[in-house]
C-alpha cells in the first residue's frame, strides 16, 4: 500500500482542529516533499523525520515521499506534526499497520534520535480532538499527565518513534530508549503571599475581599509605599478555587505558553503583573506566525496587575477594553482570527501624580497641577469607567504599626471562605442569568422591582445621581458594589451601610 | 583497485545483468568524457536509457538512492547530451533511470526506478 493516513491537531489560540496527514509513495530518488501550508518550524520536520526514522531502526523508504496536510488552507505552525508524518509514511511503506495508525491521533516532536520531545499545547491539542470525538491519542511520555487531564479518552504515552511503530503493529524488537520529561512545576507562586502580613489599610483588606467576591476590577491609588502591590499580589489568594471549566481552561492556557503542568489542573487563580514597558502585543498576544497568548490571556480567570498604571502607554491600556466589555480576546492576522478567554480581574495601582507625594501628609507634592492632571488623564475615562472600586491607599503610621502588634489579622485563608459563602449567595440569587458575579449583572435587571432596594438605604445613592457626582452608569456600579457588600456581610439585601460602603468604594478617589 | 571501486563495479555488474534480463540491451559501460562518465547505457525499444547505478554493502548509512543529488542527475542530463551529440546515428527518445544495488554477494538487492530526474 503505497499511502496511508492519520491525524493530528493543529492549534489556532485555544481552539484546534484535527488535520489529516497523508503519505503516499511514489516510485523517484527519496525525498519528503510537505504541503499543505505548513511554516518554517513544520517544513524542517522533512529533515527531522527522515533521520529520527533511520536513528531508531525503522527507516523511511527509499522513494519519494508526498506528505500532505489537510485542510490545505488551514495554517499550521510547529514542530508537533513529527510524530504523524513519520508514522503515516510507515504505514505508507507497509512497516505498520495503516488501520491502526488511522484511528489515532498523534502528537509530538521528534528529536534526530528518533525520541520524542515534550510539546507546548498538548492539552488544548488533546482537548480539540476529543471534542472532534476522536478518542485515542498517541502523546510524548513526558506529555502523558497533561493528556490524561482530558477525561474520556486514551492516552498512549511512547518515549521514541520506534515505541510507536511496534504499539502500531511494527515487526521491530523494542530497544528501552530513556524518555525526555519536562521539569517538574513550580510551586504555586500566588499561595505564598498571605492577606495577614498587611499591616494597617484595615478599608483596603475588606475591599480586597469585596473586589474578590464580587469580581469587580480594582483601581488602587496611593504614595510609594503605601502598599497598593502588597495588597494587589494578595488578591488572588483571596479568590476562591477555579472550578472545572475554568481549570481546564486556566491550564490549557498555561500548557499554550509553554509553561510546565504537573499531574493536576491549576485549580489556583493565576496572577500575572506584566512591566510599565508591556506592548500591545504583549498584553492580548500576537505574532505573526503562530499567535501567542499575552498577559492579560494568561491572566484568564486570575487577576492581571497593572503596576505604575499611567506608565503604561495608553493604547495598551485601551486594548484591555474589549476583553474588559466581552470577556473574550480575538487576535486578528492575516492568516487567520485567535479567540483566546479574557475573563480576568483587573488591578491597577498607581501613584497620585509624577512625584508620588501628592496627598501625603509628611512630604510636599512638587509637581505642576498640570502635570499632576495629565498623569492620572493616561488612564482613559472608558478604561476607568469599567472599574468598580477606586481606593485611595495611605503610608501606615508608626500607631498603626504599633496597634497591629499582637492583633490578630485576617488571613487569605478566613478571607477566602468569607469570599467563597458571599460568591454562593450571589450565585444563587443569579440562577437563570447568564452572569455568575455582581460584578458582571447588568444595572437594569438590579434594579427591576424584584431586587429593590428599601427607601431608606438607597436615599444616599439617589441623593449623590441628584447632585450629579455620580452618573447613571456610577449609579448601577454602585449598585452592584453594595449587593456584594450585603453577599459579604450575609444580608439579604443590601442596607444603607452597605450603599453607604459602596458608595465610598467607587468615589473614593484625591483627584 | 581500492575497495569502494571494486563495490561499485560489482554494483555495475549485478545491475547490467538485472536490466539484460529485463529485456534490455547493453549499448555501453562507464563512458567517459570530459564533463564525467555515464555508468550504463542500455537501449529498451526504440528508447535510450542512461543508467545511474549506486551500490552500497547496506543500508547502515541511508538507502543507495539518497546518494542521488540534484546535481548529480543535473551532471547526468548534461553527459546524456553530450553522448547523443556523438552518437552515429539520431537519437530521438531518452530516459535516466537510477538503479539501486544493496549487498555486496550473490543476494544483493537491486531496486531500479524508471525516469528519475
Amino acid at each position: 500500500m503505497a499511502l496511508a493516513r492519520t491525524y493530528s491537531v493543529a492549534l489556532m489560540g485555544l481552539d484546534g482542529s484535527v488535520v489529516e496527514v497523508e503519505a503516499d509513495i511514489s516510485s523517484n530518488l527519496p525525498a519528503i516533499v510537505l504541503i499543505g501550508l505548513p511554516d518554517a518550524a513544520l517544513a524542517e520536520a522533512r529533515d527531522r523525520v527522515r533521520a529520527a526514522a533511520a536513528n531508531s531502526g525503522c527507516p523511511l523508504t527509499g522513494r519519494k515521499l508526498t506528505i500532505n496536510l489537510s485542510p490545505a488552507a488551514l495554517p499550521k505552525h510547529g514542530s508537533g506534526f513529527d510524530l504523524a508524518i513519520a508514522l503515516a509514511s510507515l504505514a505508507a511503506a507497509g512497516d505498520v499497520s495503516a488501520q491502526s495508525v488511522e484511528s489515532v491521533v498523534h502528537l509530538g516532536e521528534l528529536g534526530l534520535d528518533g525520541r520524542l520531545r515534550p510539546m507546548a499545547g498538548i492539552l488544548p491539542s488533546v482537548l480539540a480532538a476529543a471534542r472532534a470525538g476522536r478518542n485515542k491519542i498517541m502523546v510524548p511520555a513526558g506529555n502523558a499527565h497533561e493528556a490524561a487531564l482530558v477525561p474520556d479518552i486514551t492516552v498512549i504515552p511512547v518515549a521514541g518513534l520506534r515505541d510507536a511503530a511496534i504499539w502500531h503493529g511494527g515487526q521491530f524488537d523494542p530497544i528501552p530508549v530513556e524518555p525526555l520529561l519536562v521539569a517538574e512545576s513550580p510551586n504555586e507562586t500566588s499561595t505564598d503571599y498571605d492577606l495577614a502580613e498587611v499591616i494597617g489599610n484595615d478599608d483596603a483588606v475588606s475591599a480586597l475581599q469585596i473586589a474578590a467576591a464580587g469580581g469587580h476590577h480594582m483601581f488602587l491609588l496611593g504614595p510609594p509605599g503605601a502598599g497598593k502591590t502588597m495588597l494587589a499580589e494578595r488578591l488572588p489568594s483571596v479568590l476562591p478555587d477555579l472550578d472545572e471549566t475554568a481549570a481546564l481552561e486556566a491550564t490549557s492556557i498555561r500548557s499554550l505558553s509553554g509553561q510546565p503542568i504537573g499531574s493536576h489542573l491549576v485549580v489556583r487563580p493565576p496572577l500575572e503583573a506584566p512591566h510599565h514597558t508591556a506592548t500591545a502585543a504583549a498584553i492580548i498576544g500576537g505574532g505573526s506566525g503562530r499567535i501567542r497568548p499575552g498577559a492579560a490571556v494568561r491572566a484568564s480567570h486570575g487577576v492581571l496587575f497593572l503596576d505604575e498604571a499611567p506608565e503604561f502607554a495608553s493604547a495598551v491600556l485601551d486594548v484591555l477594553r474589549q476583553p474588559l466589555e466581552s470577556g473574550r480576546i480575538s487576535i486578528h492576522r492575516a492568516n487567520g482570527v485567535a479567540h483566546f478567554p479574557g475573563r480576568f480581574q483587573l488591578v491597577m495601582a498607581a501613584n497620585p501624580c509624577p512625584c508620588g507625594q501628592y496627598g501625603t501628609s509628611d512630604n510636599e507634592c512638587t509637581c505642576t497641577p498640570s502635570a499632576r492632571r495629565r498623569y492620572l488623564g493616561r488612564l482613559s475615562g472608558p478604561l476607568m469607567d469599567r472599574i468598580d472600586i477606586r481606593l485611595t491607599l495611605r503610608r501606615v503610621t508608626a500607631t498603626q504599626l504599633r496597634m497591629a502588634d499582637g492583633e490578630q489579622r485576617l488571613t487569605s485563608e478566613a478571607a477566602r471562605a468569607r469570599v467563597v459563602d458571599a460568591r454562593a449567595a450571589a450565585r444563587e440569587r443569579l440562577r437563570g442569568t447568564p452572569w455568575m458575579t455582581n460584578g458582571q449583572v447588568s444595572g437594569s435587571w438590579l434594579r427591576a422591582p424584584a431586587r429593590r432596594i428599601g427607601h431608606r438605604a438607597i436615599t444616599g445613592l439617589d441623593r449623590a445621581l441628584e447632585r450629579g457626582t455620580i452618573t447613571m452608569r456610577g449609579y448601577d456600579r454602585t449598585l452592584r458594589l453594595a449587593w456584594t457588600i450585603a453577599d459579604i456581610d450575609g444580608a439579604d439585601r443590601p442596607s444603607a451601610e452597605h450603599v453607604g460602603t459602596a458608595l465610598y468604594l467607587r468615589k473614593g478617589m484625591i483627584p | 583497485m581500492a575497495a569502494k571501486d571494486a563495490l561499485g563495479k560489482r554494483g555495475e555488474d549485478y545491475a547490467v545483468r538485472y536490466l539484460q534480463e529485463r529485456g534490455y540491451r547493453l549499448i555501453d559501460r562507464n563512458w567517459r568524457c570530459a564533463q564525467g562518465e555515464i555508468d550504463v547505457i542500455v537501449q529498451h525499444g526504440r528508447e535510450f536509457v542512461f543508467v545511474e547505478v549506486k551500490t552500497r554493502s547496506s543500508t547502515a548509512f541511508g538507502h543507495p538512492f539518497e546518494a542521488i543529488t540534484p546535481a548529480k542527475l543535473a551532471r547526468l542530463r548534461r553527459l546524456v547530451a553530450a553522448w547523443c551529440a556523438q552518437a552515429e546515428r539520431p537519437v530521438n527518445r531518452v530516459r535516466i533511470d537510477a538503479v539501486a544495488v544493496i549487498g555486496v554477494d550473490e543476494n544483493a538487492v537491486v531496486e531500479h526506478i524508471r525516469g528519475v530526474s
